[in-house]
């Protein structure tokens, strides 16, 4: 088969194989340095963040013995009577759970109504001056950078433990995140509609709402959707500072070794962050299918 | 106003009733449409207002409480970190290890499951599942519950939070991965099959050069979101400035919250910036391999 191929004269082939070796070389420095660098780096995030191996190979059977503890005592025979023991609390941790729900659906919601006028104000084809823009991006760059329990965390001192620090806290980064994305999506909208508007008289509002919106909304939409599966997981973390739903009863129960709570409350969590994931996910393809969006 | 025929406007105006007539569609939305609207805007507003209910709010208290933060603020200035500069220092050193060995960690594991994962590369539906709902369930827990879980066997302290923070990306990287695998193009794996290469060099030379670029750019932008992952993860023991921000504001220490919060605000930016230069001379120099 190799005869098939026509190989050049070596008087041809010296330079041209000379230069893919000086490309390689040129291109494999470049992959070693780059992996130096990063080796570098590991060891001395290594050395700051105390990475101890011996530590983690004496330690790691206990990662499985964990999880083997956690895990409740099921046999077939008690069937009913064990699954009844291991989820004892049911109700009350339904309850926890459904506050969570709430926390981050009118977190969700807030959030998103802010980020709605902000992202306007914040997209460069629709607002001309240069200090309002400023403004607004900062303000929603502010919002974003901090993980929402950092907000919790003083929300809960201002306005007491309960549900209603952490909707404020996922409200703020909500607005923060959502914003900068709902901006990004109306700077890349066909401008056309909106001077169409402005030619037959509509002011700024007018223009956006008949312009802009209908060309958006699906997509705001979709991101928010995305947002709120984010933020259920973001809520179920947010009772670690006492900022209401389940997550204080999890932390609870890890900090007191009831090892059966534990489980039961983790499989509640992941089939309930399962459950919204499939939802959203469902209702994102038909809003999506039924715009002929391609995104 | 006063002679309305004479713009654009006005024309329209005088022209509305044929304009309907003959353009009803542009006027109202079909009747079906409208009621779907209104019934999908009037249940979220009622529960969002149940829920406001519920968490027993009132405009008072939000008031209250808006008073107590301005307090708050006031108190936060001007910022100063007192004697803990190198406390702070070193715990931010600290939250920058958890966050970039957390990262690289997870992406070197995630890749062989990503490959796992991938329909085009394991054509196995039972484990193509089984690895899709795995990464799932690792997906499904915070990554403060796993810092939780990790400081049974490792004990307080930053390591704890790199290997929780590998964990919960373990679950993030597998799928994206996965997908960026089986988004790639299937020419160059026969081109590298049909020259006599194995299934192995058939990844390394006919997906991984396509997928790389894809990759590279989730996992900085995953470095850049765990940057803020890692300054709360001390809140739960495991390291970095967390504890020290979440002891400052159980001790009302405002005026140190206030140097804390710029410090992670300007190492934030500071991340930002570096990894989108990387990313964009990254993407760009092999734009041409991967479109």
């Amino acid at each position: 088969m190799a005869k098939t191929l026509a190989i050049l004269p070596p008087a041809q082939l010296a330079p041209l194989a000379d230069g893919y070796r000086a490309a390689m070389a040129v291109k494999r420095r470049w992959t070693i340095g780059g992996l130096v660098l990063l080796a570098v780096f590991a060891l001395l995030s290594a050395w700051a963040g105390q990475v101890d191996l011996a530590k983690f190979w004496t330690g790691l059977p206990r990662f499985a013995s964990y999880f083997h503890d956690i895990l409740p005592r099921l046999r077939i025979e008690t069937f009913a009577a064990d699954m009844a023991e291991w989820f004892w609390n049911f109700d009350g941790w339904l309850a926890l759970l459904w506050d969570t729900l709430l926390v981050a659906y009118v977190g969700t919601l807030a959030g998103a109504m802010v980020g709605f006028v902000l992202c306007f104000l914040a997209s460069a084809n629709l607002t001309k001056s240069t200090p309002l823009r400023f403004f607004a991006r900062r303000s929603l760059e502010f919002c974003r950078t901090f993980p929402e329990i950092v907000f919790a965390l003083m929300f809960v001192y201002a306005f007491g433990f309960g549900p209603m620090p952490g909707v404020l806290a996922i409200a703020i980064h909500t607005a923060g995140a959502l914003g900068k994305q709902f901006s990004e999506v109306v700077e890349n909208v066909d401008m056309h509609p909106v001077e169409g508007l402005t030619a037959s008289g509509a002011n700024y509002v007018e223009a956006i709402r008949f312009g802009v919106v209908p060309q958006v909304l699906s997509n705001f939409v979709s991101y928010s959707l995305l947002r709120f599966e984010i933020n259920v997981r973001g809520a179920t973390v947010l009772g670690f500072v006492g900022a209401g739903g389940i997550g204080k009863e999890l932390i609870s129960s890890i900090r007191q070794f009831y090892y059966a709570d534990v489980s039961a409350i983790l499989v509640i969590i992941v089939g309930t962050v399962f459950l919204i994931d499939w939802l959203t996910e469902m209702l994102r393809h038909r809003l999506l299918g039924i715009e002929g969006d391609a995104r | 106003m006063s002679e309305p025929a004479r713009t654009i406007r006005g024309l329209g105006e005088a022209d509305r009733s044929e304009l309907k007539r003959r353009y009803p569609q542009a006027f109202q939305a079909p009747v079906a449409e409208r009621w779907f609207s209104l019934a999908i805007v009037v249940g979220g507003a009622a529960l969002a207002i149940y829920t406001l209910w519920r968490f027993g709010f009132s405009p008072a208290k939000f008031v209250d409480g808006l008073d107590k933060l301005g307090i708050v603020v006031v108190l936060m200035m001007p910022p100063d970190p007192g004697s803990q500069l190198w406390h702070y220092a070193s715990a931010l050193a600290e939250t920058l290890a958890i966050a970039f060995l957390g990262t690289l960690g997870a992406a070197i594991l995630a890749l062989p499951m990503g490959m796992l994962a991938a329909k085009n590369v394991v054509a196995n539906r039972i484990l193509h599942f089984a690895s899709r709902r795995f990464l799932d369930t690792i997906r499904g827990v915070d990554t403060l519950i796993w810092a939780l879980i990790w400081i049974n066997v490792v004990g307080l302290g930053p390591f704890a939070g790199i290997l929780a923070i590998m964990t919960s990306d373990f679950g993030s990287f597998g799928k994206l991965f996965s997908e960026a695998i089986e988004a790639s193009d299937r020419k160059p794996v026969d081109g590298v099959l049909s020259a006599g290469g194995s299934d192995l060099h058939s990844f390394r030379f006919g997906i991984l050069p396509q997928v790389m670029p894809v990759l590279m750019s989730q996992v900085l932008y995953y470095f850049e979101s765990n940057t803020r992952s890692a300054t709360i993860i001390g809140i739960v023991g495991a390291g970095g400035i967390g504890l020290y921000l979440a002891n400052e504001i159980a001790q009302a220490e405002w005026q140190r919250v206030a140097f804390i919060i710029l410090m992670i605000l300007v190492t934030v930016s500071v991340i930002d910036w570096v990894s989108s230069r990387l990313r964009l001379a990254m993407i760009g120099r092999r734009a041409g391999a991967t479109a």
